[in-house]
């Protein structure tokens, strides 16, 4: 993928007509390999917003992308090893009588869980929401840990 | 010919690669407002640029701490590029940005000459 591809006339603004959000996305799939996993998902099933999920001997780190929403507007919850990461994104009111010229971002309700592969720890699990990501630390039970067992050679 | 020093080299490696960021462009009588989703992207890594009537909007993403092994990836690492030709009535001395959880707004407003005015009819 290189530079110049994204600076094809087609994305130039020139404030003239406006171009159908569906043109738009199909543009974008077949130009971009990078969006073209994640927008064949988001055109059958609206908005999913991507995550990553790591793992170390004390923990799993899920991060995930929520650009521009408020703290409140986002729910987390675990229950039975499963992880709930849903929300909403809201329109801003002062855009509402505003002339649309791109509407790209994805609005509303969203939803994704993730099957935690080892139990944690649910009261020491914290949630941070900066710079538009959502990082969530889920430690895991002693059980979990993996744990050194000496031999002892007699 | 000009030698490629390592440095360069990567430098021009990590440039090569952008993520396109989603935008909404909106009009009002006043000006245009961008916003445009850059998840991961803090004050300090966001550069602007305005040269003649092109903005280019450029994201660098903050370092995030490692941790462990990856079970499941779906986040690009690149950073945000993207380049916007303006509106000839926009006043380009007044653009400000503003950045907020991951999302840059633009607002560019329209020079005085441009905007619906209001003429008194005197008697």
């Amino acid at each position: 993928m290189n530079l110049t591809r994204y600076q094809r006339p087609d994305l130039a603004w020139t404030g003239f007509g406006r171009l159908s959000s569906l043109r738009n996305e199909l543009d974008r799939l077949f130009e971009s390999p990078w969006t073209e996993l994640a927008l064949g998902s988001r055109l059958l099933s609206g908005w999913t917003p991507a995550l990553d999920v790591h793992e170390d001997k004390d923990s799993f780190v899920i991060r995930a992308e929520l650009p521009g929403m408020n703290r409140e507007d986002i729910d987390v919850s675990l229950h039975d090893g499963v992880l709930n990461i849903s929300g909403e994104r809201k329109t801003e009111k002062k855009y509402e009588e505003a002339e649309v010229y791109r509407t790209e971002r994805y609005l509303g309700k969203f939803q994704r869980s993730v099957t935690l592969p080892a139990p944690v720890t649910a009261d020491k699990v914290k949630a941070q929401y900066k710079d538009g990501i959502l990082t969530i630390t889920l430690p895991k039970t002693e059980e979990a840990k993996p744990k050194q067992i000496d031999v002892n050679v007699n | 010919m000009k030698a490629i020093t390592p440095a360069e080299s990567t430098a021009a490696g990590r440039c090569t690669e952008f993520v396109v960021p989603v935008v909404n462009i909106f009009e009002t009588e006043d000006g245009y407002a961008l916003e445009a989703e850059m998840p991961g992207v803090n004050k300090d890594g966001l550069e602007i640029t305005l040269e003649g009537n092109e903005i280019t909007i450029l994201g660098r993403r903050a370092a995030e701490p490692v941790n462990g092994e990856v079970l499941f990836r779906e986040r690009s690492a690149a950073d945000y590029r993207r380049v916007f030709e303006l509106d000839p009535a926009i006043d380009t001395n007044k653009v400000s940005a503003k950045m907020e959880q991951g999302m840059v707004t633009l607002a560019l407003p329209k020079s005085e000459q441009v905007k619906p005015r209001k003429i008194n009819v005197s008697d």
